[in-house]
């Protein structure tokens, strides 16, 4: 079934990627050392991580906007924790717990207000960021405990750093859930037609509200990693991020309308990421233009196969739009 | 009371709903804020809403037609800029024909944006967010570091935003608050009023049947996404007026403070409804609320983007509530 399915939009990803893959390959000999790819990873790390639950959401008919706002929250949140005195294991678990209320409290508007999650979660992406700036005003915390640093910036296990291993337990985790459960279905469902899911005994907000404490759990948790790995916190830290781990996702071939879109599709495009980026950067292309080519392939990527389709249905009989 | 309110179409609802949050939150400020109603902070907030009110009112009409425009705040960027830019060069250029250049760049940028949602059939989304990274790239690489500086602006830009049209009291209407509410009450008239400005919310309410009613709603989609770079345009413009100083960082951000006046005013977030008078409505409490807090003694200015994500939530959430009720009452009595 998996296999069946790479042959349209996962195949595609497929080819750019090996594409990507050869070309940086062939540009730098030292490309596909493992620890040339390990850096690659941990350069975007807690956005990728995020990039998966987004993917749930947005199956879902649904949007977080508030993820960066949640990592930052936390990281901020953690760092007044361990500056006044708290263990940092404690405040670990605390951190976490902040996520799932921040996830809960989006829900709440969301699922039950029904006040839709564009709106919701934009006042949100506001307020916990502005929550994260009075906590630590203008200045910055260091001065974490060596172990915490290491978590986000050393090798765990093996050769591996603890966020990879994250990354690819959620991926398998999230995975499994969303295609191989019954309520990896009803986030389908519901995400084709929220209605009909309701009217066929889907618990529709139960569903939506586990989906968006999993995204500020797992946001609280990148916000976290985000501080270990730069071993400092600001009130402005992962600003902006969310509308790179939307990117990744939406490029990943996952419909903004909901109920289409396979976490294969956005490991994919996460990759495909990754190494246009790190290929860019070894011919000297800078942020700020790898970012525009992210975002020219982000629309090719949608109106390729549109205007193909198209030219197939031009002399057959005219399509209602 | 229940009578008057019966009779009331369900938009009028929204409008007063938010009337009246409006009226409480200025009520709120002036018994916190000593010398609330001065000229000085009518005037502070004026100025500002005039910068955002163009950017609301485009976003508005895409917000109506089932889409979204995240491209605003580089487009405000790109028009500042490079009005900027080229007053430095060439500073004799006709004011008149300056607003007309930032008009005509913002309608080229909202037209690429268009054509993608409306012929190539790309999610305005998914347009628009990699639009919003495409055109401040180009601003990035454009500029090379450099940054505008009043010193290279002509003097009648530098006053631009202390010329007054004319003064009640101590109250002075600045000209660019003018022209923004000229352009508000010119796409208010027109959206209700206008027959051609009508097919945005038949679009917006039902594409298919739309289409059926033989109205070319590609053309009215790409339509409302021009008007909404123009109007970016304008706003950009205002923004070199106002700030004067303009880094490639102008208007970041803005966006997402226009999309939330559009949805605090009431535009429906799914399509086919909403007016410009909300719209007006929602940029004026949404910049209120921001300018006051920054007077706001009690609390540090660090509190501020906290409470506003409160209060477009409280807002929202009070608008939902109302709308709903009122509906309610209305749907018993009949």
């Amino acid at each position: 079934m998996m296999l069946a399915r790479l042959k349209s939009w996962e195949g595609l990803l497929l080819i750019i990627l090996i594409i990507t893959v050869l070309a940086n390959a062939a540009l730098a000999p030292q490309f596909l050392t493992l620890q040339n790819q390990i850096n690659l990873f941990q350069l975007s790390i807690e956005k990728i991580i995020v990039a998966l639950a987004m993917t749930l959401i947005i199956i879902n008919a649904e949007i977080d906007l508030s993820v960066a706002s949640i990592m930052g929250l936390a990281a901020c949140t953690f760092g007044i924790l361990v500056e006044s005195g708290t263990p940092a294991g404690l405040a670990i678990i605390l951190c976490l717990m902040l996520g799932i209320v921040a996830g809960a409290f989006n829900a709440f508007w969301i699922a039950y207000v029904q006040i839709p999650s564009l709106v919701v979660t934009l006042a949100m992406l506001i307020m916990y960021r502005g929550i994260a700036r009075v906590l630590l005003e203008d200045r910055g915390i260091t001065g974490f405990p060596q172990w915490f640093g290491d978590l986000g910036q050393k090798a765990f296990l093996g050769p591996f750093p603890l966020g990879m291993i994250i990354f690819v337990v959620l991926l398998v985790v999230l995975g499994l859930v969303l295609h191989r459960t019954g309520f990896g279905r009803e986030v389908f469902v519901i995400g084709t037609n929220a209605e009909v899911a309701r009217f066929s005994g889907v618990r529709v907000a139960r569903v939506k509200t586990i989906l968006f404490i999993i995204s500020g759990v797992i946001s609280a948790l990148a916000g976290l990693l985000y501080a270990g790995r730069l071993a400092s916190v600001r009130g402005d830290a992962a600003t902006g991020f969310e509308l790179d781990i939307i990117t990744m996702v939406l490029l990943g071939g996952v419909s903004i309308f909901g109920g289409r879109g396979t976490i294969i599709g956005v490991l994919f495009s996460i990759l495909i990421v990754l190494n246009l980026r790190n290929g860019m950067a070894l011919v000297n292309v800078t942020g700020h233009i790898q970012t525009a080519v992210i975002g020219i392939l982000l629309i090719m990527s949608v109106l390729g196969p549109n205007l193909a389709e198209r030219m197939r249905s031009t002399g057959l009989a005219k399509a209602s739009a | 009371m229940i009578q008057f309110f019966r009779r009331l179409h369900p938009q009028s609802l929204r409008i007063l709903a938010l009337a009246i949050v409006l009226l409480l939150t200025v009520l709120f400020f002036a018994s916190q804020i000593d010398g609330y109603f001065s000229p000085r902070m009518l005037n502070r907030i004026a100025t500002s809403v005039a910068v955002i009110l163009p950017i609301a009112i485009g976003q508005a009409m895409v917000v109506m037609t089932r889409n979204i425009d995240l491209s605003v705040g580089s487009v405000v960027g790109i028009a500042a800029y490079l009005i900027g830019d080229y007053l430095g060069t060439h500073p004799d250029v006709h004011p008149v024909m300056v607003v007309v250049i930032a008009l005509a760049l913002g309608a080229f940028c909202g037209a690429i944006n268009g054509a993608l949602v409306a012929y190539g059939r790309v999610p305005s989304i998914i347009v628009t967010l990699g639009t919003l990274a495409l055109f401040r790239t180009y601003l990035v690489e454009y500029s090379g570091a450099r940054s505008i500086t009043t010193a290279g602006l002509p003097q009648w830009l530098v006053d631009l935003p202390q010329a007054t049209v004319f003064s009640i009291g101590n109250f002075d209407m600045r000209l660019t608050v003018a022209m923004s509410l000229v352009a508000a009450i010119i796409f208010w008239v027109a959206l209700s009023r206008l027959r051609v400005a009508r097919k945005l919310y038949a679009v917006g309410s039902n594409p298919d049947a739309a289409v059926v009613a033989g109205i070319n709603s590609s053309l009215v989609v790409f339509m409302s996404f021009v008007l909404s770079g123009m109007l970016a345009g304008l706003a950009g413009f205002m923004f070199l007026a106002k700030f004067g100083n303009i880094t490639v960082v102008a208007g970041l951000g803005f966006e997402l403070k226009s999309v939330a006046a559009v949805v605090v005013g009431g535009v429906n977030i799914f399509g086919g409804s909403g007016s410009i008078l909300g719209v007006v409505l929602g940029t004026v409490l949404v910049d209120t609320i921001d300018n006051s807090l920054t007077r706001w003694a009690i609390v540090s200015e660090f509190w501020r983007e906290a409470l506003l994500g409160m209060l477009i939530m409280i807002a929202v959430a009070t608008d939902t509530f109302m709308t709903r009720s009122f509906g309610r009452m209305k749907g018993k009595s009949e």
